[in-house]
Parts: C-alpha cells; structure tokens; sequence
C-alpha cells in the first residue's frame, strides 16, 4: 500500500463514518462549511456525504479561485485577450467562466484571439521567450496555493530581462474572505469550519486561530483525501458536542502552524494588499486580495496595459452569491440543472469541479437517500 | 512510338516534404501515391490505381463505418496517427459484432509535413491494417497550405459483415444485465497527455491501441446474445454508459472497487485534475450482456490478450432517470455524467 492509499483505506472510512453517526447528538444540527473548492470536490467525487447522518450537512464555502471571480475582471481579461499581439495565458477552469452575455475567453479563443491554457507558470514564461515580439500575459488567479508560483515567473521575469511578460493578478486571501462570510447580512447557519489545508500549507495554521478564538468557532485544518475529511468532520462535530471553539490542525503531515517561510517571503516580495476587491458572492472585502508591488510595476498588466475592470452584475437568475455564502444550497437555485448546468454555466459555481454547483450537479445522486439517520 | 519517359527522382523520403504539387492530381500526386501509400498497403485494388475499389459483398449484413484522425501529438508511446486510424475503424465495425474486411483512407496533408513522419505514419498504418486482416484499397490525398492544417489528418471509412442474427444496439442494455469491462481504463489518454508540448511528463504508459475483432469473436462464440457493445474512445466509460441508459431507457450502476486502472493513470489523473472514466481509451470495449452468460464471456475474454483485466464493472437496473451511477469505493455513491467540455482537445 503506497502513501495515498492509506488515506483511502474504505474499510476505515466506514468504521469511520460509523463513529461519526453514534458521536452526533440526533437531536440537533450540524451545518460544516468545507471552505476550499477541493474539499467540496473530495465530497462529492467519493460520495462522502451519503455515509455521514441525516442531521450533518455539508456547506460548500467560497473557495474556488474562478467561482469567486467576479464578471468584470474576466471581461477585463477578455479585452486584454483581444488586444492585438497579446497572448493571454490562463490554467484552465478559467476559459469557460462566462462574464456578460455568455462571453468567455474559450469563446474569445475561437473568434481569433491568443488564448492557450497552461499548467504552469514556467509555460507563460517559456511562451514570453519564444515571441519577443508579442506581449504574453498571464491570468494569474488562486488563494495563497498558487501565488508564490505566480510570484517565482514575476523575479524569474526579471532576472531574464523580460520586457513582453505580465501579469493580470487577481490572488485573493483565503482569511479575510472568510471573515467576509461571517459578516455577511444575515451571517450563515454554520457551526464550524473545515479549514483549506493547501492555503494553511503556505500561510500556516496560525492566520485561522482568530476564527475560533475571536469568533467562536470550531476549525479543524485537514488535507484532502477522503479520510482526511471524515476526521476532520469528527473532530468538528466532538467540539460542537461539548460546546469548544479551538484550531485544529489535522493535516500536520503537510501544514505547520507558521507556514512556508520560503513561500511567505517571495510573496511578500513581489505583492502587497489591495485596498479591497471585489469577491462574486461577497461583494468588495477589505485587504483580501494582493497586487503587485510597485518595485514590479513593470510586470503589472493592469498598469501596463491601463486596465479598467468595470461592475458587470452576475445573471439576473444566478444565486451563485448565495451559493457561495452558504445561504442556500445548489439545488435551491431556481436555475440550477436547467438553465444552468456545467454544459451551459450561467454562474462560476457551476463552472469548476471545485464549484459547489457543479460539484453537485455532477456527481449528486438523484432521488438516492441518504444513509444514516432520519433529517431532522 | 515509344512513350517519352522524363526523369523523375525518386522521393526524397528522408529530407523531402510534402509540397502543394503532391496535391495538384499530377504527377507528384501519382508518384507519391505509387513511392508511399501503394508502396506501403500493397495490394491489387491499389496497383490497379483506379478512383474506387470494388469487391464481392460478403454474406450477412454490411456494416459501413467512418472516423476521422486529428490526434495531437502525431507519435506518442505506443502509437501514432497511423495505426489509430486502422485500429480506430476496425473497432467501430467490431463494435457491430462483425468482421472488418476492407478500409479506405483519405489524408489531409500539410504544406511542410516532413515526409519522413508521412512515411512512419503510413507504415504504421500497414503493419495495423495487416495485423488486423484488413486491406486498405482505396483513399485520396489532398494538400493545404501550410497553417490550414497540423501536419496530418485521416479520415478511414471501413466495411465488415456480420451474420444475419447477431444484433448488437444501443438501445438492448436490459434491467439486470451485466455491464462487463475488457481491461484497464485510461492508458490511451494518459500517454497521448504525457507527450503533449506544455505537459510533457515521464511515463512508462503506453497507448492501448489494439484491434478488438477477435476478441469480440471470442465473446460472441460464447455468448451469440450480446446486447450492447462499444470501444470507449473519446468521453470514454462514462460517455458510453450514458448513451447507451438513453437509448435502452434505463439506467447503470458501476462499482468503483471494480474497476481496473493502472497505478500510473490513476497517479496522472490526480496531478491533473482528471477522472479516468472520462480518458479516451484505443484497445478496450465495454458490453452489456444477459446476467446468466456474463460470467462465460469474462472467462471466454480472459483467455485473450486484449481481454485479460477483463471484468464485470456493474449492472443495468430499470431507471426512469436513466442516471449511471457509481458506488465509490468507499460506499458513497455518486453520478457519472456525460463528459461538459474537453479537458483533453484531441486525443484520437
């Protein structure tokens, strides 16, 4: 058995899922919100929800670096696309979020302009190298995960003397947009959190302490395997039996309570805060997004190519912002699996895999039951 | 009066490229249709060198098939172009429960292509063509400019025949049928992905590319009731499964557990983000047989090299939903939807 396997040992998923049915109290609620679009694929791929009981739900949080991305800043992109002898270079997910009208940059792609996926930043940088004569820009998104590799091509950039090479940032910050949701109107129904175990790899345990601490609620950082996540939410749900509210880091093969100092420090020198930003779903969240220092300005596309990222409003049917809240689940919306699917996404969760409409689109049963024990 | 013959060198297989001239229908046309193609398939439709072919049909019914090539990259680990082409059209007519006899290839060539790899491609098509018992005897050449295309595309048509009883459809998956795989998923996807320009990643992975008529035989011999039969290639098991639960009206349980993936594809898939029900696969088929020959035909597959991993993988059940499902291995269960998008442009 390799290193994976061991954390899909099914037969202890199910002591597992086991445990967690005779440790929760069948007279309350239990509503978890995975925050990272990984957890919710994990969830959903393994069909991990069927074996918890009834009364504990899953609510999928706003961390998918596309779904969170609002509609302006993809036009924005688009535009750029558009401009002659740019080549806009983008990871994946991104092509097919729509920004107004249905316009997406696959779309952009097949009326002519130089759109071209890439898996890593090394490939816009290598594409910079190869056309000297055109200007290569990279799309860059992500929460803390991708940004130390956006910030490795902007001083690798430098120190090759690149003049063609930029970068469209749009990194958000995992913590602030968390406390956006537990500010939102209304706050959310959620008793404890599982936190994302790839951003506290970089950022450390410690920037999610104040959640439980200062806001009272249980957090357990894990990885995501399946049996990372069925711990994780026995370790919430032992908490909120016994009414504690403390950090816990399940995931200590991976995250260390200060984080990656390497990483930390080459983020630091490359980006700083944004004032504020604009989440799709959260609307503007103070200091939750990074831009690119003015040491770089020269690598930055937004002052390079004088950048206007204007409001364009999510679809009128679109309850991505709920969504993304928690307030309601995917199969509430009223446009969800008809007019919206994967196929045809009017809003960014049903987009990415990581997405909490698509994840749940795509692999949600229809009509199966739940094992364990009855709703309450 | 003794015909005037000019010189005319011979192709310059190792330098040379494919020129528009080769295009025209003139001379450089017939010389590399004579130096390469018929060089290569070598049979009497094709030293005849008229615009058709023609043969005795067979007894039973035909079965006419056609699928075009645009696999990015040309040559990958343990294939190309060339012998997915052939592979590629016996199987759909494999597919019918019938015997493949004879193909056509058409070929889109660009301005530039080296004939080198023209040469490699075309070889590989004839060591396929006669591993498979197929004669290639007619086809079509054409050429574009540089830019219009990307090095080469072909199109093989193919005909087979199969007996008068067999009836193999889409629409005959039954409730309680058995869902039966010929072996691991995902090779064909993953080695092609593993050669791509901004991919490129170390792998012992091979395509699977492989004619599947004789195992089909072999299955058919034990069970002449087969009821569905089909190679999982672009979309892959899950694209098959959800035809077919829309055609028959029903609907499709897999079991996770049951299903066969190499270590390495499932390692591929992780680090990109794939699921590999959805990966194209070139040398396996999926059918749906009765429950009571199910267990005959895996033992008749698994004496067959193509069908060694060979397997039951899941059941049709009755399902106004028509949804397939898997039960994960953990014994959750989950939808297995018809692929949204292409997360792999191109792969055959």
């Amino acid at each position: 058995m390799n290193l994976t396997e061991a954390f899909r040992d099914a037969d202890l998923a199910r002591r597992m899922a086991t445990t967690i049915a005779t440790e929760v109290s069948p007279h309350r609620r239990y509503s978890l919100m995975e925050f990272c679009g990984g957890h919710t694929h994990t969830l959903a791929r393994y069909g991990l929800e069927q074996l918890l009981p009834g009364n504990v739900e899953m609510i999928h949080g706003p961390g998918c670096p596309v779904c969170v991305l609002p509609g302006g800043r993809i036009a924005a992109g688009i535009a750029l696309a558009q401009r002659p002898g740019v080549i806009l270079c983008s990871y994946g997910d991104l092509l097919r979020v729509p920004a107004r009208h249905g316009a997406t940059l696959m779309r952009t792609r097949a009326a002519g302009a130089d759109v071209r996926m890439i898996y890593s930043t090394r490939d816009a940088l290598a594409i910079a190298q190869r056309h000297p004569d055109r200007e290569v820009v990279f799309f860059a998104i992500g929460f803390e995960t991708t940004t130390p590799a956006t910030a490795v091509a902007v001083t690798e950039a430098r120190r090759l003397g690149l003049q063609n090479f930029s970068v469209f940032c749009n990194h958000v910050l995992t913590p602030p947009a968390m406390s956006g949701i537990l500010a939102a109107p209304g706050g959310v129904a959620v008793q404890g959190f599982i936190g994302p175990g790839h951003v506290a790899s970089v950022i450390g345990s410690r920037p999610f302490e104040r959640f439980a601490e200062q806001d009272g609620y249980p957090i357990v950082i894990t990885g995501f395997e399946a049996l990372d996540l069925l711990q994780a939410i026995r370790q919430l749900i032992r908490q909120i039996n016994v009414g504690r509210a403390v950090l816990e880091n399940e995931y200590r093969r991976v995250v260390s309570r200060e984080g990656n100092e390497k990483a930390l420090a080459l983020i630091d020198e490359v980006f700083t805060l944004r004032e504020d930003f604009e989440w799709r779903g959260l609307g503007r969240v103070a200091h939750s997004a990074l831009r690119l220092r003015d040491d770089f300005a020269c690598f930055d596309a937004e002052a390079r190519f004088a950048l206007t990222v204007e409001d364009v409003p999510d679809h009128k049917a679109c309850e991505c912002a709920a969504v993304l809240r928690g307030a309601i689940r995917p199969e509430q919306c009223k446009v969800f699996g008809t007019a919206c699917t994967p196929d045809n996404p009017l809003g960014s969760c049903m987009v990415s895999s990581e997405g909490a409409c698509a994840a749940r689109y795509r692999y949600a049963t229809r009509g199966v039951p739940r094992a364990g024990t009855e709703a309450v | 009066m003794k015909g005037r013959r000019d010189f005319f060198p011979p192709l310059d297989i190792g330098a040379g490229r494919i020129e528009l001239g080769h295009g025209s229908g003139g001379r450089a046309t017939a010389q590399l249709i004579e130096e390469l193609f018929s060089a290569a398939f070598d049979n009497d439709w094709l030293r005849g060198m008229n615009d058709q072919a023609s043969f005795e049909a067979p007894p039973g019914r035909l079965v006419l098939t056609t699928d075009s090539f645009v696999v990015s990259p040309l040559f990958f680990p343990g294939g190309d172009i060339g012998c997915l082409a052939v592979n590629g059209t016996v199987n759909d007519i494999a597919m019918a429960g019938a015997k493949p006899l004879y193909l056509s290839a058409s070929f889109i060539l660009e301005e530039g292509f080296p004939l080198a790899d023209l040469h490699r491609v075309v070889q590989s098509m004839a060591v396929a063509a006669r591993a498979a018992g197929v004669a290639i005897i007619t086809g079509d050449t054409k050429v574009v400019e540089r830019g219009k295309a990307d090095g080469v595309f072909i199109t093989t048509t193919g005909v087979g025949n199969v007996p008068d009883a067999t009836r193999i459809d889409a629409s005959r998956a039954r409730p309680n049928d058995r869902i039966i795989l010929s072996g691991t998923l995902g090779d064909h996807g993953v080695a092609v992905l593993s050669r791509r320009e901004n991919l490129h990643f170390e792998t012992e992975l091979r395509s699977d590319s492989a004619p599947l008529h004789e195992l089909v035989a072999a299955m058919l011999a034990v069970a002449p009731d087969l009821h569905c039969l089909r190679d999982p290639t672009r979309g892959g098991l899950a694209a098959v499964l959800n035809e077919w639960a829309r055609q028959s009206d029903v609907g499709m349980i897999i079991h996770e557990r049951a299903i066969p993936i190499r270590p390495e594809v499932a390692a591929a898939c992780e680090f990109l983000g794939l699921d590999p029900l959805y990966l194209a696969n070139e040398g396996k088929l999926v059918a749906v047989c009765p429950p009571q020959s199910a267990e005959d035909v895996v033992r008749a597959m698994r004496r067959h090299p193509l069908g060694r991993d060979a397997t039951i993988i899941g059941e049709v059940r009755a399902d106004a939903h028509r949804a397939v499902e898997m039960e994960t291995a953990f014994g959750g269960r989950r939808l297995v939807d018809w692929l949204s998008s292409d997360p792999l442009p191109r792969i055959c």
